[in-house]
């Protein structure tokens, strides 16, 4: 059969239909999609988890007290009898909310930090970059100990300002010195200059010019320090200096009686164990793919 | 669950060290025993922790003590013999011969002067945590060398009890001359141990003093005190890297150390003269009400919560404010009687619910302070659960020790998770925690109650015995209408070391028998 062209003798433009951007990024990353789906989930357990958990996460139950899995309790009890598998449920609310609002704060604060650096220049570039070099002398996890324990806890509506403080600051002068390394380029670009020649002023060339352009490194560390925040809000719980009892947070629950119990009721550490492997490998498997994405470099 | 109680069982059968009690003593060798937390001060005076005191004990004596073996019964340990005036307004005392303290120096009754003035008058600089305890001597007074005589103000029933005190090391007065806060900084006494060094953090180490007054004692070459954390305890002595510790474990920690050492374990179990409180802060609205302090307490299944919380930490049964099982205790019918110690938990919590509402807080909410380790934690979950169950919801607030004291001192809490030891059942000893804040600084509910203190007075001043506990029984019922501070549970001790560990003596409060004067090593 052959094909009539109705635009014969007009100039031919290649119309390629654009692919679902969701498909494309389920073809081309299957493990980020993976990950994606894991992240789903999670989020979707947290908002219903008063909707999809089968017991109160803080009831005390005595008559079930290190009940090993079975139907009644998938995951097992803990040594207070409490649902092993609403607590995973319910924690998921914890992490994901302290992960989220900590890694915004943090990549936000260490964006517009790092991208103003790179615009200013000079002595406040060297200013903000020596000081960024002293917070990141210290390893993460120390950074937020010291802040944990310098500024205390701060509970507003069931969840610690501080905490997510203590874990959003040393976030931020890693995300400030990428992004600084993205905006240095930006700011040597000719709209910069002409922005610059128009009288605009720094606020509006940083908000309006450069920070935009800085969105794809954000975007990939927003996600990526989510699966650091979280781990970090379990490394403080686990330490006695995040999350208090008894409220479900994933940290905690491998604390306290779970090294009094992991012996006797193994289930105790295995689960929460797994859903914090779980979580970061998947915010970790996202964020890479995210990377890879939105990198021109790698789609080539 | 099955598993852990048969293994508890077993370790109480492991406790019986009949056996060994009858062999020799052996002389020689060093205990390494383990010990949590720093001592804040080397002053016996000053504190009140069992950091310094199972540390300090070995180095010193005291005029009194409790008999090994036989508590609460009194002994002896400066003192020879003793005799109480009728009236039981003069107390007086004759001293061993030719005891010596660690520098060589003989102690005289100057010493017990010295001591005791510092104790009941310390000079400015100096702190005194055992001055209340000794408001009624009107002098101390030193007829010989031999003798030292207290004249009373008025009559005293606990005076007995308080000369045993472990907490009144008897110092040197020549070094209480030329400092009287040496022993914040030194220690020298005369007890069976002399002090060789303590390394912050690390260790505290002593050896045999030769010329201890009980010939043939110590047994030890010396005793070696190991700093660690709880949980690194219950590593070390499964492991053998030390033989003791003498404060407690939990059932769990018990339970795997006995996994570890097999029959080379000894485990001692007793009630304990420690009981968690839950104080509330009257001086806050809306713990100003009796109503409300009354209904949360109420609310809690203390008999419910002890037969379960027992299995899983040092928590054990309910009592008022003496150790149960003392002969100064309630019976559990006698508690039943109290308000928040009813067992229908039903009526208690309708009944909580109905005082709530009556003053307007029928949703209520507050902040519970806690300490951050176990079993406060324990005792703080619980506790939070119970009162959901009447529809308070309360916030955790986990702090560490030293602003755990901090805010309870400062006022700043609503309700918070308290605890309080003492080295003896006698009720004044125990009772002043729950008098008016005016009047007893550890009684940090900071309510002013005149005839909970006039039943102190009273009680304080009876000598007899059953009149003394029928004025316990009045005080106990009068606090628990006003719900000022609330008992939630006693904890049960349980000492687990390694058997070759010998003639330790066991006891309801880890304050005493800590000189190490009759522990000997055996061959193992």
């Amino acid at each position: 059969m052959t094909a009539i062209d109705q635009n014969a003798g007009a100039p031919t433009v290649a119309r390629r239909r654009q692919p679902n951007p969701v498909l494309a990024f389920i073809r081309f990353q299957p493990l980020g999609a993976a990950g994606l789906l894991v992240i789903l989930i999670m989020a979707a357990a947290a908002i219903f988890a008063d909707v999809i958990a089968p017991y109160d996460p803080e009831a005390i139950d005595f008559m079930a007290m290190l009940t090993a899995p079975s139907w009644e309790h998938p995951f097992g009890t803990d040594a207070f009898g409490r649902d092993i598998m609403t607590r995973i449920i319910y924690g998921a609310r914890t992490a994901l909310t302290i992960g989220f609002v900590s890694s915004f704060v943090g990549c936000s604060l260490g964006a517009i930090i790092g991208v103003s650096s790179a615009y200013f220049g000079g002595r406040v570039d060297l200013t903000i970059q020596r000081f960024i070099d002293i917070l990141l002398s210290y390893p993460i996890i120390v950074l937020a100990l010291v802040v944990v324990a310098v500024v205390g806890r701060q509970p507003i509506a069931g969840i610690d300002i501080n905490l997510i403080l203590a874990i959003a600051i040393p976030i931020i002068p890693r995300v400030a010195r990428v992004v600084r390394s993205a905006a240095l380029a930006i700011r040597a670009m000719p709209y910069v200059d002409a922005a610059r020649a128009g009288g605009y002023s720094d606020a509006h060339i940083i908000f309006r010019h450069l920070l935009p352009n800085v969105l794809a490194p954000y975007l990939i560390m927003l996600t990526a320090y989510v699966a650091q925040a979280i781990l970090l809000e379990a490394s403080l719980s686990f330490l006695g200096l995040g999350v208090s009892e008894p409220k479900p947070a994933w940290g905690l629950m491998l604390s306290g009686d779970s090294s009094n119990f992991y012996q006797e009721a193994p289930w105790m550490i295995i689960f929460p164990g797994v859903a914090i492997s779980l979580t970061v490998f998947a915010f970790n498997l996202f964020g890479d793919s995210l990377r890879d994405w939105l990198d021109p470099k790698f789609k080539t | 669950m099955k598993a852990l109680t048969l293994l508890s069982a077993a370790a109480v059968l492991l406790a019986l060290p009949a056996a060994a009690q009858t062999e020799t003593p052996r002389r020689g060798g060093v205990l390494n025993w383990a010990i949590a937390a720093e001592p804040p001060t080397y002053d016996c005076h000053a504190t009140g922790t069992f950091a310094v005191m199972q540390r300090v004990a070995p180095h010193y004596s005291t005029l009194m003590k409790f008999e090994p073996g036989n508590y609460p019964n009194i002994v002896g340990d400066l003192a020879e013999s003793w005799t109480v005036s009728p009236d039981s307004l003069t107390y007086t005392f004759k001293l061993r011969p030719n005891v010596k303290f660690h520098d060589g120096s003989v102690l005289t009754s100057a010493d017990l002067k010295a001591t005791y003035d510092r104790i009941i008058n310390p000079p400015d600089g100096v702190i005194s945590n055992r001055q209340s305890s000794f408001v009624k001597v009107a002098s101390v007074e030193t007829p010989d060398p031999q003798t030292v005589v207290f004249k009373m103000k008025e009559v005293d029933a606990s005076m007995m009890t308080n000369f045993a005190s472990p907490w009144n090391c008897v110092y040197s007065a020549a070094k209480l001359k030329q400092d009287p806060n040496f022993p914040a900084k030194n220690v020298m006494g005369t007890g069976p141990f002399k002090f060789v060094e303590h390394v912050a953090g690390s260790h505290w180490r002593g050896e045999r003093f030769e010329d201890y007054f009980r010939k043939g004692h110590p047994y030890l070459d010396g005793f070696r005190a190991v700093t660690m954390s709880s949980s690194a305890m219950t590593n070390a002595l499964a492991g053998r890297q030390v033989d003791a510790e003498f404060r407690g474990f939990s059932p769990t920690e018990r339970d795997r150390i006995v996994r570890a050492l097999g029959k080379d374990a000894k485990v001692q179990e007793s009630s304990w003269l420690l009981h968690m409180i839950v104080t509330f802060n009257t001086e806050k609205k809306p713990f100003d009400d009796p109503r409300v302090r009354r209904a949360l307490s109420l609310a809690i299944d203390r008999w419910g919560g002890s037969a379960s919380l027992s299995k899983i930490s040092s928590l054990g049964v309910p009592g008022g404010l003496v150790r149960p099982g003392s002969e100064w205790s309630a019976s559990p019918k006698e508690m039943e009687q109290w308000p928040g110690y009813g067992r229908d938990m039903a009526a208690n919590r309708a009944e909580a619910r109905r005082l709530l509402k009556e003053a307007g807080q029928e949703n209520l909410t507050l902040t519970l302070m806690d300490r951050n380790i176990a079993p406060y934690v324990t005792a703080g979950i619980f506790v939070i659960d119970q009162w959901r169950q009447i529809g308070v919801k309360a916030e955790h607030q986990q702090v560490e020790l030293a602003s755990w004291y901090s805010l309870q001192n400062s006022g700043q809490f609503e309700a918070f998770i308290d605890s309080f030891t003492q080295f003896s059942d006698d009720p004044s000893n125990v009772l002043y925690k729950y008098a008016s804040y005016d009047r007893s600084p550890v009684a940090v509910h900071r309510a002013t109650d005149r005839e909970l203190d006039a039943l102190f007075d009273e009680q304080a001043r009876t000598a007899d015995k059953a009149k003394r506990i029928a004025l316990v029984r009045r005080f106990e019922k009068r606090l628990f209408e006003q719900a000022y501070s609330v008992p939630l549970l006693w904890w049960q001790r349980i000492v687990v070391m390694n058997d070759r560990v010998q003639g330790w003596t066991m006891s309801p409060t880890h304050m005493i028998y800590q000189d190490l004067g009759d522990v000997w090593l055996a061959e193992k």
